[in-house]
């Protein structure tokens, strides 16, 4: 929601509100200016002095100004012609122009009303509210994003744009807030929507009459210094009802011209200091150095704009374009979908499709956008939900669970469950599982029974549909044709093959990484950032279904790494162990944010067995800043795969790795790594106490022996790995 | 350009009783190219005795502005309400207001005087920019203004 409203309002007014940072950023190096050129006033000077001074020089002179630079520039007439000029105050004579920048005035129009007049000043207005509304929702979504407020400089990760949006917000929103509501604040004043703060005093009644008292009679110009001058206005020749007009940093007044008594006087009142204070945020005139800090600070509102334009088009082209999706609120079939990789959204257009075409009104919405309140005209809710690892909600599901077991017993439309996964893994469909169970506890009616897709059928996906348009009366052919993502392709480097005498050929092959185009580079998208633990989806020859390999290296190394066995008979790592250096093959990248070692300086306890050791090789090799990592391997044999042995001891020498534990299955003494993680028990239990993070890689045997083996060692702690899991310091990556 | 029709009955002391009679006068005051923004100009008469008598008409809509009409605000305290229903637009730099109204016959060669003072944002106040005798005879002659103002004249 907070990203809805802070997206549209920042797309549409991105153009003024560049035009107005560019030009503000502009403008900002005037004061810096004036202030360097503005010429020195000796200390303790006082205006009786510098008047005179001015008067001997210009003897027309009216008026004395000095700007918050402390510029000082004189006005008068001279045989009937005006002049001005900045002065120089040691000697009262001018030493250059008066007259205004025509660059700045130019700039300065632009900057408040795009030379519109009035009507532009109110566009500028609602470019400023704009920035401020845009401001605050960014700044809760970086809050929400780093995780609190004390976190606002938190380390981010992301694709570049992401990174770029939020590294120049978060520094400049404080200057970005200051300058826009500072700027509201003075069209508001302009428009007089402000209370007037006019506190010059009334022109005096009585004055002497008598004229030409010399300055220094003047006990106020006398005890001013010039420093703290505005303004000193002189009295129109050869009126002698008139006087002196003073303005200083203090207040305002009128000398009487004949004595040199100050006749009348007012302090600035309260709200014309305020008024002041914020002009000078505002403009930096007075605050030159504020002022070009706020200047550089809203240089970053073009790059930050131009970035979330492109986080936005990154989002767009993730997920399938929903052809006329209803509003919820008309809708009678509403549509929920969790999707991690973005394949099950083509399933959800694809029913989208043929339900709208069935004559429904269909609503699809990601499943975070659960609403229950707002289904008023459904008829029926259908889910469709992927499963993220080990049976966890993916994260287009955030928060769901939590609404519905918030529901209370409201009655919603009744419930269609689908779960897309993969069989060959142990938590197939369990995202889906839950939300069936959920529902059911919560009392809501099935309109099917949970159903699942395997891998991606089409068929089961068709037969599911034929039993949806029976329930609904209705005729319904879900035909989908998957979606193959845009693969890139990877030539070959080098390989380096085990495993032969174990009858488990094994290569770890290294592929040269793809060029990067600058939008990919951009949005991170592709092979343009990637981590050891993300994954590889390769699209072997004969088969439109990718296989999924972990990746043992990093964007950083400069190279696409990966660990493939040989299996019987299988069609994609037969290929891939077929493979010699400079062939290639199709690949994409599917980003794996579960299974990273993270920030922090915690130690890192990775077990692995087989090619699982691919991932964690990659966490070692990247683990420059020598994080306490503690590996556990397991291996058929050591001479025949014991798979990175030849950098494993360099790493150890680097301090990248703190320790290496092998177990060898086969041989004098077989061991399995549960057995290895046992025989280490008190300092794995010690490490795990002291924070440590557990990282599993391997066969979903292998797996579940050192669950079992890490809930006998941290049974005397009173930890489990279930608790470590919920607090996410116990992850696999299993296959 | 700025063409209007004001009845200064309605609004000022221009009027007593015993001036009914009325002509419609245009004055023109063309501003010199000084290279700022739009000038507040106001036009207003003083009596013989330079006691200010009313305000013919107001450039420049934003009242908070007014105090750098120095003379003016001087001799009004800074009124609005003197303004009223005779206040239009700033007028640009090199641009021309032209404004009708019917004045009393009584104000001329009676010794009033018409003042223009103006003030643009960021440049220098000029109270008392054009003064100038309002006489049957010195209709049509143009007069030149110390600062801003490149040409004023009344026209009967």
């Amino acid at each position: 929601m907070i990203r809805a409203i802070h997206r549209w309002p920042g797309l549409l007014a991105l153009a003024l509100v560049t035009v107005l940072s560019l030009s503000g950023a502009a403008l900002s190096v005037f004061p810096a200016a004036d202030r360097l050129t503005a010429q020195q006033v000796e200390a303790g000077l006082n205006m009786a002095t510098l008047a005179t001074r001015i008067q001997i020089a210009y003897p027309g002179v009216e008026q004395i100004r000095r700007a918050a630079s402390g510029q000082i520039t004189a006005y008068w007439f001279d045989q009937g012609a005006p002049g001005a000029a900045v002065i120089d105050p040691a000697t009262g004579l001018g030493v250059a122009s008066a007259d205004p920048n025509p660059v700045e005035h130019w700039l300065t129009n632009l900057h408040r009303s795009l030379f519109l007049g009035d009507g532009g000043r109110i566009a500028m207005a609602a470019g400023a509210a704009a920035m401020v509304f845009v401001s605050l929702t960014g700044a809760a979504l970086v809050a929400r994003r780093t995780g609190g407020w004390r976190r606002w400089f938190a380390p981010l990760r992301g694709p570049l744009s992401h990174r770029l949006h939020v590294e120049i917000a978060r520094i400049a929103v404080a200057g970005l807030l200051l300058s826009s509501i500072t700027g509201l604040w003075m069209t508001a004043s302009t428009f007089g929507l402000l209370p007037e703060a006019d506190s010059t005093p009334a022109f005096p009644a009585d004055v002497s009459g008598q004229t030409n008292v010399d300055l220094f009679d003047m006990p106020t110009l006398v005890s001013t210094s010039v420093t703290d001058l505005r303004d000193l206005s002189f009295p129109y020749p050869g009126d002698a009802s008139d006087v002196f007009t003073l303005t200083t940093d203090r207040g305002t007044g009128h000398i009487d011209q004949g004595t040199g008594a100050l006749l009348t006087w007012a302090d600035l009142n309260g709200l014309e200091r305020v008024s002041e204070t914020i002009y000078m945020l505002h403009t930096g005139q007075g605050a030159a150095a504020l002022g070009l800090a706020l200047g550089l600070m809203v240089l970053g509102v073009p790059v930050i704009g131009g970035t979330g334009v492109l986080i936005w088009l990154a989002g767009r082209r993730g997920r399938p374009r929903i052809r006329g999706n209803q509003r919820a609120a008309q809708a009678d079939t509403i549509l929920l979908v969790a999707s991690e990789g973005g394949s099950t959204w083509g399933f959800a257009a694809t029913l989208h499709a043929a339900l709208t075409q069935a004559g429904q009104k269909v609503h699809t919405a990601p499943m975070s956008a659960f609403a229950p309140g707002s289904y008023a005209h459904a008829a029926r809710i259908i889910v469709l939900a992927a499963t993220y690892g080990n049976g966890d909600a993916p994260a287009s599901a955030k928060g769901f669970l939590d609404r519905l077991k918030a529901l209370d017993g409201e009655t919603l439309a009744p419930l269609a469950v689908l779960g897309f996964g993969d069989r060959s893994f142990p938590a197939y469909c369990a995202f889906a599982e839950t939300i069936a169970a959920t529902a059911e506890a919560q009392g809501w009616r099935a309109l099917l029974p949970l159903d699942t897709i395997d891998r991606q059928s089409p068929q089961d996906f068709a037969r599911w549909g034929r039993t949806l348009g029976q329930a609904l009366g209705i005729d319904l052919d879900l035909v989908y044709h998957p979606i193959r993502p845009t693969a890139e392709t990877l030539t070959l480097v080098s390989r380096r093959d085990y495993g032969a005498e174990v009858q488990a050929p094994t290569a770890i092959l290294r592929f040269a990484l793809p060029r990067a185009s600058l939008w990919h580079r951009l949005t991170g998208a592709g092979f343009a950032r990637f981590n050891a633990g993300d994954l590889i989806g390769i699209l072997p020859e004969g088969s439109p279904l990718p296989r999924l390999y972990s990746l043992a290296s990093a964007r950083r190394d400069g190279f696409v790494e990966i660990v493939v066995k040989k299996h019987p008979g299988g069609l994609c790592s037969g290929q891939l162990n077929a493979l010699k250096p400079g062939d290639t093959m199709s690949a994409f990248l599917r980003r794996n944010p579960g299974f990273q070692p993270g920030r922090g300086h915690a130690p890192l306890i990775l077990i692995g067995a087989g090619t699982g050791i691919g991932p964690l090789a990659g966490f070692v090799r990247a683990n420059a800043r020598q994080r306490p990592i503690h590996l556990f391997f397991g291996m058929r044999h050591p001479d025949s795969d014991f798979f990175y042995s030849d950098e494993l001891p360099t790493w150890q020498r680097e301090g990248r790795l703190a320790q290496l534990v092998t177990a060898v299955s086969r041989g004098a003494r077989p061991n399995y790594v549960q057995e290895a993680l046992r025989g280490d028990a008190a300092e794995v239990a010690r490490l795990i106490l002291d924070g440590a993070r557990v990282m599993v890689c391997g066969g979903r045997d292998m797996a579940a022996g050192v669950a079992d083996a890490l809930t006998e060692i941290l049974a005397p702690t009173g930890l489990t790995p279930a608790v470590l899991k919920a607090e996410g310091r116990y992850v696999e990556d299993v296959y | 350009m700025k063409s209007v029709l004001a009845t200064l009955a309605l609004t000022t002391a221009l009027t007593m009783p015993g001036l009914a009679m009325a002509r419609p006068v245009t004055l023109t005051t063309t501003l010199n190219s000084y290279g700022g923004d739009g000038a507040y100009l106001a036009l207003y008469v003083t009596d013989a005795s330079g006691a200010y008598a009313g305000s013919l008409w107001m450039a420049g809509g934003k009242s908070k502005y007014y105090k750098h009409l120095t003379d003016w605000h001087r001799a009004t305290a800074g009124d609005a309400a003197q303004v009223n229903g005779i206040t239009g637009a700033s007028v640009g730099a090199g641009r021309t207001l032209e404004i009708t109204l019917d004045l009393a016959d009584a104000l001329f060669d009676a010794g009033y005087t018409l003042h223009i003072d103006a003030a643009v944002e960021d440049m220098r106040d000029s109270p008392n920019e054009v003064a100038v005798p309002l006489t049957t005879q010195g209709a049509g002659t143009p007069v030149r203004g110390r600062r801003y103002v490149a040409r004023f004249t009344y026209d009967m």
